[in-house]
């Protein structure tokens, strides 16, 4: 059961990119596509599920106050939290160097698909976010951890999938002009956050299922929308080359 | 002339607006959204990221001619993992409240892509005064954002500037409260900050035609 709940609070409640913004350096960068915002979505899941583990290890029995208790009672008075950050952050660049020669060596078609996201990833806030919330939260076992890690990959994962379909509709659409780009993208997440802070009643129970079915009302005709506007791409594009033959 | 030649200046102006890190390189935009409920917190970014870009930017320039260039992002993250601990610290000591309500995001000042970004792109090719003037310039550029940004929302938001409460009191209904003025706690939530930027994009893309890009 808290498995479960830390589950989905870390995907929806939580979510990386619309809570707390973290990634979205990446986010922004590598959304023009869907393929390969699915690319990097996956590689950020992998090194979570790797890094945030590890870093709590790395917490739980070396940094924290009165970790190093393990060696003997004489280090028991050590505080090494300062160490945090530095520790951390060179985990996840070893890491992340370490999977792509191990992908590279067993798997080339996945080092294909991944390979060159994995170097992004060093510099992805969102997995040091990922590392340094797992401290600040305080969680309790390397389960819960691991847990946690995937979770968050996967929120982030929703939110660049989302944003890439968006932003390939979107194309068709009469933007102002300096909006286009960058502009509509921050404004879209913007939304899309709103949409998401639903969810904020889904653990507590009560009101949630309204709310969330307002969401889901709201989103629909949105979705048609562009559904409608792409249909009219397309048969602007017809009628063209019709004329054209 | 004096102390800056005219391209030195450049160095610092550009990124101000026309190059600016957050608003056209898109870089460093995660602390940018997360911190800026209060003006104060992000002036105290902005001061953070200026003391890591400017040191950070001479260091790297200083050790360019001896960084192996295939470990040269995990010597990169040492660096300015080292100065966002001594920031961190600093904090702790003497602006508590403060380092609580930025909590992780200090942390994650290693990770802006700002920093990385500027020592990948000027420090690693240029000397340390011009990586110096470049890290300075660009710290600016993101401080103008976050500055904007703080200023709206905290006004906003709660009414209030650095904590002083210069629309009135909301409770008693002084000032501009007494015709009816409610503060629009919108602001406060974390998707505003998104909207706030996307509107400043927008605003500056209207002026400087040269910036708009096709979808």
């Amino acid at each position: 059961m808290e498995h479960l709940e830390l589950f989905f609070k870390s995907i929806f409640v939580d979510n990386m990119v619309f809570a707390t913004f973290l990634g979205m350096c990446s986010y922004l960068a590598v959304s023009k596509k869907v393929s390969t915002a699915v690319g990097l979505g996956a590689a950020v899941i992998f090194v979570m599920a790797i890094t945030v583990p590890l870093n709590w290890l790395l917490d739980t029995y070396i940094l924290k106050d009165g970790a190093l208790a393990w060696l003997g009672p004489e280090y028991a008075q050590y505080d090494l939290s300062f160490l945090s950050f530095i520790m951390f952050i060179a985990t996840i660049a070893t890491m992340v160097q370490l999977v792509e020669i191990i992908v590279e060596k067993f798997s080339p078609a996945l080092y294909n698909s991944l390979g060159i996201f994995l170097p992004l990833i060093a510099v992805n806030c969102a997995i040091l976010g990922g590392s340094l919330f797992m401290q600040s939260r305080e969680i309790q076992s390397l389960g819960l951890a691991f847990n946690y890690g995937i979770s968050s990959g996967i929120g982030w994962f929703l939110a660049i999938l989302a944003i890439a379909a968006i932003r390939e509709k979107i194309r068709y659409s009469n933007i102002p002009a300096p909006l286009r780009g960058l502009g509509i993208t921050f404004i879209i997440t913007g939304l899309m956050a709103i949409g998401f802070m639903s969810f904020g009643g889904m653990l507590t129970g009560g009101e949630a299922e309204e709310t969330t079915e307002q969401t889901v009302a709201t989103v629909a005709p949105s979705d048609k929308d562009t559904i409608e506007a792409t249909e009219d791409a397309i048969n602007l594009a017809k009628n063209e080359k019709e004329i054209k033959e | 002339m004096g102390l800056l030649s005219k391209k030195d200046t450049k160095l610092i102006t550009d990124p101000l607006a026309d190059n600016n890190p957050i608003t056209i390189q898109v870089l460093g935009i995660c602390s940018a959204l997360a911190i800026t409920a209060e003006l104060k917190a992000s002036i105290v970014m902005s001061i953070a990221v200026l003391f890591v870009l400017g040191v950070g930017n001479v260091v790297i320039s200083l050790m360019r001619n001896i960084i192996p260039s295939k470990i040269r992002i995990i010597v990169q993250l040492i660096v300015v993992a080292t100065l966002v601990i001594i920031v961190d610290l600093i904090l702790k000591a003497f602006a508590y409240e403060l380092s609580k309500t930025l909590s992780v995001f200090v942390g994650l000042i290693i990770t802006n892509c700002i920093i990385m970004g500027r020592f990948e792109a000027f420090a690693l090719a240029n000397g340390p005064w011009r990586s110096f003037l470049d890290g300075i310039g660009n710290s600016l550029g993101y401080a103008v954002i976050l500055i904007i940004v703080g200023f709206f929302r905290e006004l906003l938001g709660s009414g209030s500037l650095l904590g002083i409460k210069v629309l009135g009191d909301p409770i008693e209904k002084t000032g501009v409260y007494a015709f009816g003025y409610e503060n629009n706690g919108f602001m406060l939530l974390a998707p505003m900050a998104l909207i706030t930027v996307g509107i400043i994009i927008w605003v500056q893309r209207s002026r400087n035609e040269a910036l708009i890009e096709d979808n």
